[in-house]
């Protein structure tokens, strides 16, 4: 190695300054805030039943929408990829919306839709299913907000890889169903898994869409970033830090099982996992406002 | 029997890439497909695999028609250029991938894979990843790979075209000898004639979507019906109307009736092989092979006036031969009449 020269120190203490100053400190306050008084008060705020109800909803949010988008982004990718098609532009398009469009856009389209005087929602009414202020609605809207990041992870992998590993599988007999399975997915999935990864971190932070279409009733249609906002404005503060750092945890959670899996696979002389040119999540209000 | 190709044709848009081509394979033969980029003969060869589907003709493999035929169902063995290793298996996964897909029993597959790993000497890198392999040993590999399903037809696209010069030439030898083992009918691309030439039995020269000619090596080289495949299979001199080989020009001090003169513009010393480039009075360059003893007895200097003398010149009566109308790209035969050879007047 050689020697880093002044200009090399300089730009990397510019590098962890601004890292340090903009995300490790307040993470690191928050942290600090909720153990000042030891283990106690936070557990105990987390224990509460409103505080479990959120941690399980936001983890049901997560459980419904992470695996609908990736079945979703990696089908939407192999069709964008390996099928061209003139339509596949305005595909394209269409699939980075919700980055395009603010989640609280989102929350409110959602309640144009199903609410009392939308297109939906009188006729799902009638049948007896309550899409806003309820679970399915708190679904749509994480879904909504959470699907390009599967796609947009898998796509550039799927180039990198080329179709001839696909190609092979099928002149040695394997049918397409076979070759995915044995082949493609196998190849592309650290761009999936990390898509994964983005996704659930979205999906777990989400806060703008889900609090028009929820309501956000305690105990009930409460999420944990919704649960932490309630908290805080309520002056409850040890609930409010508590709760963004079981939300920091869960996210560093999924984090961990995915360089985990890297290096194991690492260990067993298979491909480095690939890290996406990923878009960051745009969780606006994951540590609480 | 062998595979047969029939009148296809394919566009890419606006590029005609197989123009009516017709082709025979015979069983158990080692044909190479020779042509520049662009030829159409990758795409001959995927259409052949089933990887291609032709805008119209037929492909049969041991007389069974296969056009309508998946890749999945054609048994063909199918070699890439880059090799399109499975990059997630080990070697010994690459190579039992299709007896899996086969349902094959382990012990088996065991048994096959090690086999066919003895055969390209790859036995003890079997829990290697294909990463951790040499260019030269993953086209081995992906070789081994479709080796094992007992294809019926072996299909290689550029196979060495990858490697560097010295792997290539021993991968090619080794070639010829698998295929003298095996007798599988196999196709090869190629781009590069003297490949062509060293491995394959037969030649199929391709230009521009269409064949020009087939035939064996020799047919070829001494016999091209045209301009293109003299030119594509070894080198020529253009004289006027005339084709020459560089190795048919005598060089000579004294004047000579029937020779030309020319001044010597460079004199390159090519191992045993000494090419003297020349500049003729009307200012056309051309080039003869001479060997070192000859160029020693001829004390040839840069700037000398010598008079050269063509030895066997070939002239075709049409320009680039275009095929005559629909069904004409059927190879012609070496002695079909369109290369008509002529003696040089002593």
């Amino acid at each position: 190695m050689s020697t880093p020269t002044t200009a090399k120190w300089g730009l990397r203490t510019l590098a962890f300054g601004y890292l340090g100053l903009l995300l490790l400190a307040p993470v690191g306050m928050i942290f600090y805030k909720t153990f000042e008084h030891g283990l106690g008060p936070p557990i105990e705020a987390m224990t509460s039943p409103d505080a479990v109800h959120a941690i399980w909803l936001t983890l049901l949010m997560v459980a419904v929408a992470v695996p609908l988008n990736t079945v979703f982004g990696v089908g939407c990718a192999l069709l964008l990829v390996r099928h061209k098609w003139k339509g596949n532009a305005v595909l394209d398009g269409i699939i980075n919306l919700p980055f395009a469009i603010s989640p609280i856009v989102v929350g409110l389209s959602l309640f144009l839709l199903y609410g009392t005087t939308g297109w939906f929602g009188p006729t799902l009414s009638e049948w007896g299913i309550q899409v806003l202020f309820s679970t399915p609605g708190m679904i749509l809207a994480s879904v909504f907000v959470s699907l390009p990041f599967v796609v947009r992870e898998t796509v550039p992998v799927l180039q990198e890889i080329g179709a001839e590993q696909e190609q092979a599988a099928s002149t040695l007999g394997a049918n397409a169903w076979q070759a995915f399975w044995r082949v493609t997915l196998p190849a592309i999935r650290w761009g999936v898994a990390y898509g994964v990864v983005l996704t659930t971190a979205r999906v777990l932070g989400e806060f703008g869409a889900v609090t028009i279409v929820s309501g956000s009733i305690s105990g009930e249609t409460e999420t944990l970033p919704l649960f932490v906002a309630k908290a805080f404005e309520q002056f409850n503060e040890e609930a409010a830090y508590a709760g963004a750092i079981v939300l920091a945890l869960l996210a560093l959670t999924t984090l961990l099982l995915m360089s985990v899996g890297g290096r194991k696979a690492k260990a067993q002389g298979g491909p480095i996992p690939i890290t996406g040119d990923a878009a960051i999540p745009t969780s606006n209000q994951k540590e609480g406002s | 029997m062998g595979i047969a190709v029939e009148g296809a044709r394919k566009r890419f848009g606006d590029f005609q890439a197989l123009d009516d081509v017709s082709i025979d394979v015979p069983d158990g033969s080692l044909t190479a497909l020779l042509g520049p980029s662009g030829s159409g003969k990758s795409t001959l060869l995927r259409a052949i695999a089933g990887l291609e589907e032709l805008d119209s003709g037929q492909v049969a493999i041991n007389g069974q028609d296969a056009t309508e035929t998946p890749a999945q169902k054609r048994e063909v063995g199918f070699v890439f250029q880059h090799y399109a290793a499975f990059k997630h298996m080990t070697v010994f996964g690459n190579v039992a991938f299709g007896l899996k897909i086969r349902k094959w029993d382990k012990p088996q597959i065991e048994a096959r894979v090690h086999e066919l790993l003895q055969l390209v000497q790859l036995d003890g890198l079997a829990e290697r990843y294909p990463d951790q392999l040499s260019g030269g040993q993953r086209q081995r590999m992906a070789l081994a790979r479709a080796l094992a399903v007992e294809p019926q037809v072996l299909l290689l696209d550029e196979p060495f075209g990858a490697l560097d010069a010295k792997v290539r030439k021993d991968l090619r030898t080794w070639l010829r000898r698998l295929h003298d083992e095996m007798h599988v009918t196999t196709i090869f691309v190629t781009h590069d004639q003297e490949e062509a030439m060293d491995v394959a039995e037969q030649l199929v020269v391709m230009n521009a979507g269409r064949v020009e000619q087939s035939g064996s090596a020799d047919d070829l080289y001494d016999h091209p019906a045209n301009e293109f495949v003299m030119s594509f299979v070894g080198e020529v001199n253009r004289l006027g109307e005339h084709f020459v080989r560089p190795h048919d020009m005598t060089v000579s001090l004294d004047r000579d009736e029937g020779a030309e003169e020319a001044m010597v513009q460079r004199i390159v010393a090519l191992g045993f092989e000494i090419r003297v480039e020349f500049v003729l009075g009307d200012g056309t360059e051309v080039w003869a092979q001479l060997t070192r003893a000859e160029l020693q007895k001829l004390e040839l200097r840069e700037g000398q006036i010598v008079y050269l003398r063509p030895g066997q010149v070939k002239s075709f009566s049409g320009d680039v031969p275009p095929p005559e109308g629909g069904g004409a790209s059927t190879p012609r035969s070496p002695d079909g009449g369109e290369g008509a050879e002529v003696s040089a007047a002593a």
